[in-house]
C-alpha cells in the first residue's frame, strides 16, 4: 500500500505563496517515511492533502495505485494521528477506540474483539474505563494510535505525534511505534520537525522546504550527503565556513578541502562541517596538513555526557565542536586558549552563503 | 479528596463564601422569605382555592408552556448562530456578533411594541401569516414569539466560548475515521456541546419565565388564553389582592426553583464527564 503524490499543489491565499507547489514524491510500502523540515515548510498540508482533510489545487494522490485525489475523506480509509491527540473527550479509551468501528457499522461482538485486540498492542488494557482527561499525555497518544489503527487503515498518517510530549515520553513513544510498526508493517508518513525523530524511526526521509522537496533519500543520504545547502544546514547542526577556489581545493583561510567538481577558479564557496566532524589536539601538536587550522576557545559549553566547543577560527568564522566527556578531559583545554582542529570531514558548495 | 486544605495562591475562601451567603441572603432570600410570610395570612384552604383557579392554571399553562417552546427555540437558533460566529470569518461578522446581545440591551417593552407591530394583521409578517391562516398577534404563539427573542443570547454566549474550545483537529479525527458529517455532530460535538446547551436553555428559560414587558403588548392579555402568571400576579396586586399575589407567586417560585435545581444537577452530571482529570 504506498503513497504516491503527483504534483501535488495547494495555495491558501489568492496571489500568496503556495503552502505545497507541485510536490512529488514516494512513500515506499511497509515503511516509515518522514516529511522533516522547519515549521511553515508546507508537511502538515501535505499530510492533511494526502488524508483527505484538504483539496489540492493540481496535482493526484495515489494510495496503493489508486487515485484518491477526489475521495472523500470518510471512504480514503486512511487513519489518522494528530499532535493534539483530537480524542473525543466525553468518551471512554474503549468507546473512542470503538468510534470508527460504530460508524462503520461493524458487528458488536467484532467491535469488542478489535477494541480490545487494540488496547492490547499500546498497553492500555487496564485504562479501557478511563476518559481520556484522566491519562497521561503519553498515554492519550496511545488511545489516538489505537484509535487509527483500528479501523485497519490501508496507510497511516501521523501529524506530529510527538510533538506535544516531553523528551523522555517521546523517545519511550520514538522507541514504541517502530516496535508497532515491526508487526503492523503499515506503510506510515510522519510528519515532524524533529530531525532525530526522522532519522531514527523512518526508512525513508522527504525534507521540505517552503512548499518544495528539497531532498529524498534514506536517512544516511540524507545525513552523509546532503544535496543543498539547505539540507546541509538543517540536519546536524552544523559550522559554515567561507572560502574560495584556490588551486582546485575549497581554501577557507589556512584550511582546505576538496571542492566540488564544477567549481572554477575564484569563485566563492561555503563549507557545512557537522560538531563531531572536527578533531581537536593541543596546539603545535604533531605536522600540519591542509585539513587543520589553528582556533582559539571562545567559550566552553558542558552538555551532559559532551562539551561543546566555540572556536574561531583566524578567517573569523566560528565553529563549534562537540567533543566526548572523557576526550575533553584528556585534551584539558580551558576557554582562551589556542587548539589544533583537524576537519576530518565538509560538505562543500560553491557559491556565496546567507542565512 | 486527599488535600481538603490545598494551598491556594489567593487566600480567602472563607472570607468569600461568607459574603456570598450574606450577599445572595440580603438581595434573594430575605425579600423571597417576605414573600412566603406574606402568604401566611391566609389559610390553607384559601391559599389553594387562589392558586388553583382555572384562571391560575391556564397561566401556568401558558407561562410554562411558552417560556419552554422559547428555550427549546433558542437553543436551536442559539447552537447555528454560535457556530456560524465561531466557525466562520465573513464580512459583517461584527454586526452579527452585536446583533445578538440586542435583546438584552432593549428595553423589553420597546421589542414588544414591535413585535406586536410587525405581527399583527396588518403588519409586516402579519399580513402574510394571517393570509395563511397563521395568528401570532395576541395568541399564545405570539407570547412564544417574544419569549424567544429576549432569550437569544443566552443560549448563543454560553455555547460560543466552548465551541472555540473545541478543536477542529477532533471534527477531523472523527471524518477520518470514516464518521458523516450528523455522525460527527451527534456523536461528538452534541455531547461535548451539551452542558452548555443545557445552561444556555436554563437562562432562556428561566429569563423567559419572568419576562414581562414584551409579552403584555404581544399577548392580548385574555384571562384563561393569552395571560402569563406575572400579569396575573400583577392584576391581583391592582385589585389589592396582596395575598392573592404572593400566593401564585410562591407556586411560580416553587415550579422555577425546583426546575433550575433539576437542570443544574443534570449540568453537573454531563459536565463531570468531560471534566475529568489525572488522579480524579
Amino acid at each position: 500500500m504506498s503513497i504516491v503524490v503527483e504534483q501535488l499543489a495547494r495555495r491558501f491565499n489568492r496571489g500568496g505563496s503556495p503552502a505545497v507547489s507541485r510536490v512529488s514524491f514516494q512513500a515506499p510500502e511497509g515503511a516509515i517515511t518522514s516529511l522533516l523540515g522547519p515549521s511553515g515548510a508546507g508537511k502538515s498540508t501535505l499530510l492533511r492533502l494526502i488524508a483527505g482533510l484538504e483539496i489540492p489545487d493540481e496535482g493526484r494522490v495515489l494510495i496503493d495505485g489508486v487515485d484518491s485525489t477526489q475521495m472523500p475523506v470518510q471512504q480514503r480509509g486512511v487513519g489518522v494521528v494528530f499532535q493534539s491527540y483530537a480524542l473525543f473527550k466525553h468518551l471512554t479509551v474503549r468507546q473512542n477506540v470503538a468510534f470508527g468501528l460504530e460508524v462503520r457499522r461493524v458487528p458488536k461482538a467484532e467491535r469488542e474483539a478489535r477494541v480490545e485486540e487494540m488496547l492490547r498492542m499500546v498497553q492500555l488494557e487496564h485504562l479501557g474505563g478511563r476518559y481520556p482527561g484522566q491519562l497521561s499525555g503519553g498515554q492519550r497518544q496511545r488511545v489516538a494510535f489505537a484509535r487509527a489503527l483500528a479501523i485497519r487503515p490501508r496507510v497511516l498518517l501521523l501529524d506530529e505525534p510527538f510533538g506535544a510530549l516531553d523528551t523522555r515520553v517521546r523517545e519511550e513513544l520514538r522507541e514504541w511505534l517502530h516496535a508497532l510498526h515491526e508487526r503492523t508493517r503499515l506503510t506510515t508518513l510522519l510528519v515532524t520537525h524533529d530531525q532525530q525523530e526522522a532519522l531514527e524511526i523512518s526508512q525513508h526521509v522527504v525534507v521540505l522546504s517552503e512548499g518544495c522537496v528539497a531532498q529524498a533519500g534514506s536517512p544516511a543520504d540524507i545525513y552523509d550527503r546532503p544535496a543543498s545547502p539547505f539540507v546541509a544546514s538543517f540536519i546536524g547542526g552544523a559550522s559554515v565556513l567561507r572560502g574560495h577556489v584556490q588551486a582546485g581545493r575549497a581554501a577557507m583561510g589556512a584550511l582546505s578541502v576538496t571542492a566540488p567538481a564544477a567549481a572554477r577558479e575564484g569563485e566563492p564557496v561555503h563549507a557545512f562541517v557537522r560538531p563531531h566532524d572536527i578533531k581537536l589536539a593541543k596546539a603545535f601538536a604533531g605536522a600540519a596538513s591542509a585539513s587543520t587550522t589553528t582556533g582559539r576557545v571562545e567559550r566552553l559549553k558542558p552538555v551532559g555526557g559532551y562539551v561543546k566547543v566555540f572556536l574561531r577560527l583566524p578567517s573569523g568564522d566560528e565553529v563549534t565542536v562537540e567533543v566526548p566527556r572523557s576526550e575533553f578531559d584528556a585534551l584539558g583545554v580551558a576557554e582562551g586558549d589556542s587548539v589544533r582542529a583537524d576537519v576530518r570531514s565538509a560538505t562543500v558548495f560553491v557559491g556565496d552563503y546567507s542565512i | 479528596m486527599s488535600h481538603p486544605t490545598r494551598h491556594r495562591v489567593l487566600p480567602g475562601f472563607r472570607l468569600s463564601l461568607g459574603f456570598s451567603w450574606f450577599y445572595l441572603g440580603l438581595i434573594v432570600l430575605i425579600p423571597l422569605s417576605s414573600l412566603f410570610l406574606r402568604t401566611f395570612s391566609l389559610s390553607w384552604e384559601e391559599f389553594w382555592g387562589t392558586v388553583t383557579t382555572p384562571r391560575a392554571l391556564a397561566a401556568y399553562r401558558l407561562s410554562f408552556g411558552a417560556s419552554l417552546a422559547a428555550a427549546l427555540a433558542n437553543v436551536v437558533f442559539g447552537l447555528l448562530v454560535a457556530w456560524v460566529l465561531v466557525r466562520y470569518r465573513f464580512p459583517g461578522r461584527d454586526v452579527l456578533e452585536s446583533l445578538v446581545d440586542l435583546p438584552f440591551a432593549l428595553p423589553t417593552a420597546v421589542a414588544g411594541l414591535t413585535l406586536t407591530t410587525l405581527f399583527s394583521a396588518k403588519g409586516w409578517y402579519g399580513q402574510y401569516l394571517e393570509a395563511l391562516g397563521l395568528k401570532v398577534a395576541y395568541t399564545s404563539v405570539g407570547v412564544a414569539i417574544a419569549l424567544t427573542f429576549i432569550g437569544l443570547p443566552f443560549v448563543v454566549r454560553t455555547v460560543q466560548p466552548v465551541l472555540e474550545d473545541i478543536d477542529v483537529d477532533v471534527e477531523e479525527a472523527a471524518a477520518t475515521l470514516g464518521s458523516s458529517p450528523w455522525q460527527t455532530f451527534r456523536r461528538v460535538l452534541f455531547p461535548a456541546l451539551f452542558p452548555a446547551l443545557l445552561s444556555g436553555f436554563t437562562l432562556a428559560f428561566a429569563r423567559a419565565l419572568g419576562e414581562y414587558g414584551s409579552v403584555v403588548f404581544i399577548s392580548g392579555n385574555m384571562p384563561l388564553r393569552t395571560e402569563i402568571v406575572p400579569l396575573l400576579i400583577i392584576t391581583r396586586l391592582e385589585q389589592y389582592d396582596y395575598a392573592g399575589a404572593t400566593a401564585i407567586a410562591i407556586v411560580m417560585l416553587g415550579a422555577s426553583f425546583s426546575l433550575l435545581l433539576a437542570v443544574n444537577l443534570l449540568h453537573r452530571w454531563s459536565q463531570r464527564r468531560l471534566e475529568a482529570r489525572p488522579g480524579a
